[in-house]
């Protein structure tokens, strides 16, 4: 066993050797592989992490959200919705909701305003997230202006902000008085924007869901089940414009790859002669390559896919910020929870590390089964 | 130091990085963490469905309340034009 060990030890040395002579090509193609899997990698764990974050988040998210839909539009809901639903078997709270969007051509960003009456605020108080206050340079005790439906000027004072911690969810959000809210944007008493219904047994929820279409017809019933699932497939990493991108560098690599790894320089065959001709076996010039290929794969998956894991979770992905932004003045600053899927971690070395391993080795089983003298000439 | 042993060495420090990452991950995602605790409370008490990622339009802001028409819908003949429109997947009840 020791013996053996020993001859793995010296087969490395050699190989380590012969690319320390070509010390530019192999760390060239070092450089570009390890680029290669800390990209995927990358956009692997970013995606996984945020769909695990969104789902962990929105678990406490309303059973039920009614709509009304009326020409293919979410149109406000008449507050009489919530008498014509009644008394349904299961639901154990139904409350109207107010929210919207406001367009702030200070700073160019929208908000997302939201009537609250748990916070109790007073009619002049709004509570804003920590993105609006980044952006607007607010603090406590400061006033915000907004301009109301008929054009004249409200001017709100900041009475707190949300919690740093929760800006994935509270980045853009701006809470005030439910009358404040009914003043600023003119909606009148006897209407709401959405109907929140809380269903105690889960598995009731699709009954309700059913009974409530067939009561308000005009009214679309969106589940929890919905928005987890819409959150799943959100960032799913066989798709978007990131991955579609890669797909082109990751295309040039794999006949980077392949050329470097099955087509064998005259010189590299002539090694190969030389060392058969001095009475290395077939098998043993095999493994000598398959070190190689070992070697180079290996530690630019190691070093990638670190690399990938310290960009994710402790630099915020900062490269993929400018993608994610779009035109999203109020992009919130967050710290994505590290969470490693373990299947795809093994997926991506298996597409990785093994094929260019293969590839080394074929074109130097045929070159090594060949007569040296053949080989050498 | 023959070559091997650094080789050997190396791969040690990055082997031992990665067993790190995954200890980190069971440690991160073992007990509630202070900040998943607030955010709970402010979905459930306000009842939002969202996470404020892309704000630049309602149907990003909002995808799982928006309504399958929604990315198409500012005027007739309208064309989705928001670059986190080719981020973000079709409503999921489209893809069922």
């Amino acid at each position: 066993m020791i013996a053996l060990l020993r001859k793995q030890r010296y087969f490395i040395d050699y190989t380590l050797g012969t690319m320390m002579r070509h010390k530019g090509k192999s760390l060239g193609l070092l450089t570009v592989y390890t680029i290669i899997i800390f990209m995927l990698a990358s956009v692997m764990l970013f995606s996984h992490a945020m769909r695990s974050e969104a789902v962990a988040l929105l678990a406490d998210s309303p059973e039920i959200v009614v709509q009304r839909i009326q020409a293919g539009r979410s149109v406000m809901v008449p507050a009489d919705y919530l008498q014509r639903i009644g008394k349904l078997r299961g639901v154990t709270e139904k409350r109207g909701r107010l929210w919207g969007y406001y367009y702030d051509p200070a700073v160019k960003a929208n908000y997302t305003v939201m009537a609250s009456e748990q916070d109790q605020l007073s009619i002049n108080d709004i509570v804003i997230g920590e993105g609006i206050a980044r952006t607007r340079g607010l603090s406590i005790g400061d006033y915000l202006t907004l301009r109301s439906h008929e054009g004249k000027a409200f001017s709100f004072r900041v009475l707190r902000l949300l919690e740093s911690e929760s800006e994935l969810i509270s980045s853009d959000l701006l809470l005030m008085n439910p009358e404040g809210y009914r003043r600023l944007f003119g909606i009148d008493e006897s209407l709401y924007t959405d109907l929140v219904l809380s269903v105690r047994n889960p598995r009731e929820i699709q009954k309700i869901a059913e009974k409530l279409t067939l009561l308000l017809p005009d009214s679309r019933p969106i589940l929890r089940t919905e928005i987890l699932r819409t959150y799943e497939s959100l960032f799913s990493w066989r798709q978007g414009v990131m991955l579609i991108l890669l797909l082109g560098s990751v295309l040039a690599f794999v006949i980077f790859a392949w050329d470097k790894a099955s087509g064998l320089s005259a010189e590299e065959r002539k090694e190969i002669g030389i060392l058969k001709a001095v009475g290395w076996e077939t098998s043993e010039v095999m493994r000598m390559k398959f070190w190689e290929g070992v070697i180079i794969s290996l530690m630019a998956f190691l070093i990638g896919y670190l690399a990938a894991y310290l960009h994710v979770f402790y630099t915020s992905a900062g490269l993929f910020e400018p993608v994610l932004k779009g035109w999203s003045v109020l992009y919130p600053s967050f710290q994505l929870t590290p969470s490693v899927d373990g299947l795809q971690l093994a997926t991506l070395f298996f597409f990785t590390v093994l094929p260019y391993t293969l590839a080394t080795i074929v074109p130097v089983w045929q070159t090594s089964i060949t007569d040296p003298d053949l080989v050498m000439r | 130091m023959k070559r091997s042993n650094t080789f050997f060495v190396c791969l040690l420090v990055l082997l031992t990085g990665f067993t790190a990452s995954l200890v980190d991950v069971a440690i991160e995602s073992g007990p509630a963490r202070p900040q998943a605790l607030e955010s709970a409370d402010l979905v459930s008490r306000l009842g939002l469905t969202d996470l404020s990622l892309f704000t630049e339009a309602r149907y990003t802001r909002h995808p799982s309340q928006a309504d399958i028409h929604s990315a198409f819908q500012d005027h007739p003949v309208a064309l989705e034009h928001f670059p986190t429109g080719s981020l973000l997947q079709p409503p999921s009840g489209l893809l069922r």
